[in-house]
């Protein structure tokens, strides 16, 4: 695992309080997964996973929290529902895989910045403006990535999408303070003393 | 019939000509749309990854206004991310009042609370259930006769709530084709993923989705969708998904409400065809061929 998997650790749990949502929490989400494989052979995106579904539910009961956060399996769901509607025990899966998500989000564990850099960079605009701005978006993502490379591979997208006149050219707003900041706020004053 | 309108972010900008062809479509068949004032990010699919209360509480926000400015008038939201994202909050509260508090809690920071007084509906539920086949059929004055149109419904507008369709074998949207003079292109592929938010993120995979649909919908003359992520999607990886098949896999893809509007015999700015990236030009030639029948 890189750096960006192991910095954060305990000094990123105390910043955000001791929250209530840890494994334990996923775990019991599939305490009851007979390993049936119907997620895996549901899924649009196992074909590309490491590990599939079906074992990273069996990792979770296991409690295999390295190899969980070293598998790239939970950032390749695009949130189908597909396990979710057949799963035969009624799992909540694609909630689960949030869940992880989150964990990972948390503890800086994950080796490909690009989901969770779009994440933030997403919610950070959406904070500010209360509504996306998809230009600004790209931009921060892009800054947060820190590589040249994956812009120039987005531009002739934006370019397609300028040309039909679908992007908004706002400059970014100097205030500090955002359309959504009481909300933010609270729930992570909430989710932190939980 | 009256709605308060959720377009959603996209339909502000990459979704453009879904809002017009929505906002035109709905005016024809007789419906009345009241844009939901202050309206602010449903969440789409960064939230949850974040913040389990804040993925509830932005939907939340929307359904808190929408309840006091139109108390007992359903929500539509025609972008599938944020109808299920609406939508969950009203499940997921129903049986909870511990959540339903903490949200509240959330809300109140803007002076907002949510009642579990809404219902949040899709465009494709509102089509087919409120308007159905007959009045579209009755609206229709361009027959598009000769058209094989592919129903695709991709993911969230069907699943993980069964509001309105089979989530296995969906089926809405082909009375509603029919009734446009069109055929039903027969495939089984109409709720497959389309791969969503990972066209940005794991390009590779989602191509390779998007390669598998667009190859199933060769022979059809378009695409219909109902989603703005599946349109996309869909419509501005051809080229690349062609090179990396090794086929041609260009197809015309429309919003559903497009394609009704053609047959509803709207001017072209009113369904903004002009923004769409693969609305092809034999697909261009035989609407005009099916306007001077």
């Amino acid at each position: 695992m890189s750096m960006s998997g192991q910095t954060a650790g305990k000094s990123e749990d105390a910043m955000h309080g001791v929250l209530k949502e840890g494994m334990e929490t996923v775990r019991e989400k599939v305490r009851a997964c007979m390993q049936c494989g119907t997620c895996t052979s549901s899924c649009a995106s196992s074909q590309a996973m490491d590990a599939t579904p079906r074992e990273l539910w069996r990792m979770t009961q296991l409690g295999l929290k390295d190899d969980i956060f070293a598998s790239k399996t939970f950032w390749l769901c695009s949130s189908c529902y597909n396990c979710t509607l057949r799963c035969p025990r009624g799992l909540p899966l694609t909630e689960t895989i949030a869940a992880l998500k989150r964990i990972a989000l948390r503890e800086g564990r994950f080796r490909d910045k690009r989901s969770p850099m779009f994440y933030r960079a997403f919610m950070e605009t959406v904070r500010r403006y209360g509504r996306v701005r998809e230009m600004e978006l790209m931009a921060r993502y892009f800054f947060s990535l820190g590589n040249p490379l994956v812009p120039i591979g987005f531009a002739g997208l934006g370019a397609r999408l300028f040309v039909k006149g679908k992007l908004s050219i706002k400059l970014p707003d100097a205030r500090p303070e955002g359309k959504l900041d009481a909300i933010y706020k609270k729930a992570r004053e909430m989710e932190a003393d939980s | 019939m009256k709605y308060i309108y959720y377009p959603g972010c996209s339909l502000e900008g990459s979704a453009m000509e879904y809002d017009a062809s929505t906002r035109s479509v709905l005016e024809t068949l007789g419906a009345e749309l009241v844009e939901l004032e202050d309206w602010t990010c449903c969440g789409a699919s960064a939230s949850e990854s974040q913040s389990l209360l804040l993925s509830l509480a932005l939907p939340a926000r929307n359904l808190a206004l929408a309840e006091r400015d139109g108390a007992g008038v359903d929500v539509l939201a025609p972008c599938s991310a944020c109808y299920l994202n609406l939508k969950r909050v009203e499940e997921n509260t129903r049986k909870d009042e511990g959540l339903l508090n903490r949200v509240n809690t959330v809300l109140s920071e803007d002076g907002l609370t949510y009642g579990r007084q809404t219902k949040t509906r899709h465009l494709l539920d509102v089509l087919a259930n409120d308007f159905g086949a007959e009045r579209i059929a009755e609206a229709t004055t361009n027959r598009l006769s000769g058209f094989s149109v592919v129903p695709y419904y991709g993911c969230q507008c069907l699943r993980p709530f069964t509001v309105f369709d089979d989530p296995e074998r969906p089926h809405t949207m082909e009375p509603l084709i029919e009734a446009l003079g069109a055929e039903v292109f027969g495939w089984s592929m109409g709720g497959k993923c389309c791969g969503a938010g990972l066209m940005t993120t794991k390009k590779e995979l989602g191509l390779e989705l998007v390669g598998q649909l667009l190859l199933a919908a060769q022979g059809a003359d378009c695409i219909a969708t109902v989603c703005p992520m599946c349109q996309m999607n869909l419509e501005i990886h051809q080229r690349t998904a062609s090179h990396m098949m090794g086929r041609d896999l260009r197809i015309s893809v429309l919003y559903l409400p497009q394609l009704m509007g053609i047959a509803f015999g709207l001017p072209e700015d009113r369904i903004d065809l002009k923004r769409n990236f693969a609305a092809g030009p034999r697909f261009r030639e035989k609407c005009a061929a099916t306007a001077g029948r």
